[in-house]
């Protein structure tokens, strides 16, 4: 009685964020606020879900299952969507108004220095006939 | 009278999450299929994946069948690999060097 009405709540949770994460997908304008908002509602929602079956099967050999699947998801999905942002920055998805990469000597260290300055400069090229609002963050990475 | 009618609500919700949740997988592959750049894509597919395991888990919640949670985790693991080697092709244009 108290399992099941722990499972109904658990599972509108998990929906609730699913849809908050969908809805921030389609609507948000640029690809990091997309990923913002998919990466953290869909892993709450999920995790959820996760929590529900445990909930439901019991602290036995299933239910443990769920909470492997809840812990994977907290590690797994930061990474991949930290390993998409870098991907987009990396080929050139410009960034919304004055934002830039938090810390901008990290991605000048992790390059060759000597195609630091070219891919600045096509950066650079990128940006000035595109979206107009941010040349300022350009001309800070340099 | 509320332990009769409580499994009734129970599989109610359930059918009603995994009609949602399925949902979802539609709206998601708009962007998909309208991204304007390949990281949109990456990240609408991610989502999608998510959705499929929340779906196996409420599939194993609705038939009690514990082993669909093991699918869940078979599906988020490979949704996981999947990410980490587009992100590595799109940057790199190779997967494995």
């Amino acid at each position: 009685m108290i399992r099941a009405t722990l499972v109904i709540a658990l599972v509108l949770v998990g929906v609730f964020f699913l849809t908050v994460g969908t809805i921030g997908l389609l609507r948000l304008p640029n690809v990091y606020n997309r990923m913002h908002a998919t990466s953290k509602p869909t892993t709450l929602g999920t995790a959820a879900i996760f929590l529900a079956a445990f909930v439901q099967f019991g602290p036995g050999g299933e239910g443990l299952t769920a909470l492997v699947g809840a812990v994977f998801l907290f590690l797994t999905v930061p990474t991949g969507a930290h390993m998409i942002a870098r991907a987009a920055e990396r080929i050139g998805v410009p960034f919304l108004g004055s934002v830039t990469w938090p810390d901008a000597s990290q991605l000048a260290r992790e390059e060759e220095p000597r195609a630091d300055a070219e891919r600045g400069a096509e950066r650079d090229a990128e940006r000035q006939p595109g979206t107009g609002p941010g040349p300022d963050p350009a001309a800070d990475e340099d | 009278m509320t332990e009769a009618t409580d499994p009734a609500v129970l599989e109610t919700t359930i059918r009603a999450a995994i009609v949602v949740v399925s949902a979802l997988c539609v709206f998601c592959s708009y962007r998909v299929i309208r991204g304007p750049t390949d990281p949109d894509r990456v990240v609408a597919l991610d989502a999608i994946a998510t959705n499929v395991v929340a779906i196996a888990v409420l599939f194993a919640i609705q038939t009690d069948r514990g082993l669909f949670l093991t699918v869940s985790l078979v599906l988020a693991i490979i949704a996981f690999i999947a990410t980490v080697a587009v992100a590595k092709f799109v940057t790199e244009g190779e997967v494995i060097e």
